[in-house]
């Protein structure tokens, strides 16, 4: 069945700086609409893991299929990708010099080539569901923080994205922010997205992922569903983990 | 409230600053003093001119920067020499533009061939004279392929001016956060999208004050292509001297010329740098 052909597919993937290895024999697959969440102490590798598959860090070795590309560094069809995956970053990373609606419509003009005013109209849809419509004519820094990162996720959308990653999205926001965002990213995930997430975020995972992977030192430790995920990790290191990150 | 009322919170009276230092920090006190030096470096190049029986005639100066003739208002010597100093600075200043750019995106592309073309083009300009580079290209450079003095003088500038704008480039597009990079290519930027439309705008801020002091130390430095016999404004100047003897006014019309466009220019920029200032 086509369906259960896996959108992004990791092959013994390592990842080297130098001599420190940030991934170590990662294999693992995301299916079309999975919603994966992936967590870890700081260092384990998960950024670098999520940022392998856009191509803005490449793998050393192994072998990195995304959406039937395979993605090595220097790949033109790359670029190509890219448009068809989405990522919300922990800093934001708008574009200060251009209006909201502008941050949206960049993409859609100068990169999708389509028209300016259907762009606008598309971003303006977007907006209206990150629950900003009335900011469009601002700059981003005139935006509270967790404006900024629904502005980052509707300019993601706005590229009619198959696949969404976010890299620690509410890891830079205060905490009253950080719900209006979850929110976001919770009706998001109801759409049948493909999402992959890396976030501390333990309500939200459990509201909307199908597969929670616990990573550390670079090596995948544990691939589970929620609930057996939460209730009865395998592994002891994992187990630590939750058990320091939910104590609170 | 007077600086006297204010007390520590201890209840004891703070102490407010010397009498001495309020007066000389006052603005009427400084602008005498400032008057008072200008008067005495004016007054004794004066006497020093007079005790060297310097005979003045600045009447003799207006001629050489307009005239009325039956044709009507015409401009003077000087002015034509200060258009065609204007003349290669905007030209030079251009053509420097692209060639820096065009070096420091080679020196950001991370080709090994292109750091390396860029540096090699860097080290050799900055490390030589201003002066040898333009005997270098007219005496050298323009018999080979076959140039004027005046095509000369605009190279040399162009080529020594790109060497230092190329690094103003390279500071300013490295100045833009490197998420700005990722940004771009998350929604599918290729390069040379990213650096249009997401990284060379926001570079502009940052390039802004370097760059006017390079458009102004272009203008300066235009002087040397006198060396060898361009028409612009310091050659004019010396013609004129030597037609005329008059090199105390002339030599100070032509300083207070070049001082006129570069405080012109620098006025333009700071305007141009508050419609570019980007919030972040």
């Amino acid at each position: 069945m086509s369906q259960e052909q896996p959108i992004i597919k990791f092959q013994n993937v390592d990842k080297f700086y130098g001599t420190f290895q940030a991934l170590s024999d990662v294999s693992i697959e995301v299916k079309p609409s999975e919603r994966m969440v992936i967590c870890g102490p700081s260092g384990s590798g998960k950024s670098t893991l999520i940022r392998c598959i856009n191509g803005l860090e490449s793998h050393s070795t192994g072998k990195l299929v995304v959406d039937g590309v395979e993605v090595f560094e220097g790949s033109k069809e790359i670029i190509k990708l890219r448009q068809n995956i989405g990522m919300v970053f922990q800093q934001f990373n708008l574009f200060p010099h251009l209006t909201v609606l502008e941050n949206l419509t960049i993409g859609p003009i100068k990169v999708r080539k389509i028209a300016k005013q259907e762009a606008e109209v598309i971003a303006r849809k977007y907006l209206d569901r990150v629950h900003i419509p009335e900011q469009a004519d601002k700059l981003p820094a005139e935006l509270s923080g967790g404006q900024q990162q629904r502005v980052a996720i509707a300019r993601s959308l706005c590229m009619e994205s198959r696949i969404m990653l976010f890299d620690e999205p509410t890891s830079a926001l205060d905490p009253e922010m950080i719900n209006e965002v979850l929110d976001v990213m919770v009706e998001l995930a109801d759409t049948g997205m493909t999402m992959v997430c890396v976030t501390h975020e333990m309500g939200f995972a459990r509201k909307v992922a199908d597969t929670m992977v616990f990573m550390d030192e670079g090596k995948i430790i544990e691939v589970a569903a929620p609930d057996k995920f939460f209730s009865n990790p395998e592994s002891q290191r994992c187990k630590e983990f939750l058990e320091q990150i939910l104590e609170h | 409230m007077s600086s006297a009322e204010i007390e520590s919170y201890k209840g004891i009276a703070v102490k407010s600053r010397p009498a001495l230092t309020l007066f000389f920090a006052s603005t009427p006190v400084s602008v005498l003093i400032y008057l008072l030096i200008v008067g005495l470096i004016m007054y004794s190049a004066y006497t020093g001119a007079q005790s060297m029986g310097y005979n003045w005639q600045w009447y003799q100066l207006p001629k050489y920067l307009y005239a009325f003739t039956d044709d009507g208002f015409q401009f003077g010597e000087l002015m034509f020499g200060l258009g065609h100093t204007i003349n290669i600075s905007v030209v030079s200043f251009l053509l420097a533009f692209l060639l820096g750019l065009l070096v420091a995106l080679l020196r950001l592309s991370g080709l090994l061939i292109g750091s390396a073309v860029a540096i090699g083009f860097l080290e050799f300009v900055r490390n030589i004279p201003l002066l040898v580079l333009v005997y270098l290209f007219y005496y050298v450079l323009g018999p080979i392929f076959k140039f004027d003095r005046y095509t000369a003088s605009i190279l040399v500038l162009a080529v020594y001016h790109s060497a230092l704008i190329s690094e103003i480039f390279r500071a300013g597009i490295n100045a833009v956060a490197k998420g700005q990079w990722e940004g771009a290519k998350s929604i599918g930027m290729t390069t040379s999208q990213t650096y249009r439309y997401i990284i060379l705008p926001q570079s502009i801020r940052f390039m802004l004050p370097p760059m006017t002091g390079e458009v102004v130390h272009m203008v300066k430095s235009s002087a040397i292509v006198s060396v060898i016999a361009v028409a612009e404004l310091t050659t004019v100047g010396q013609n004129i001297i030597s037609d005329t003897y008059l090199s105390f006014e002339i030599w100070f019309t032509i300083a207070a010329l070049y001082f006129v466009v570069t405080v012109i220019l620098s006025i333009g920029v700071s305007y141009i740098e508050k419609r570019y200032a980007v919030v972040t």
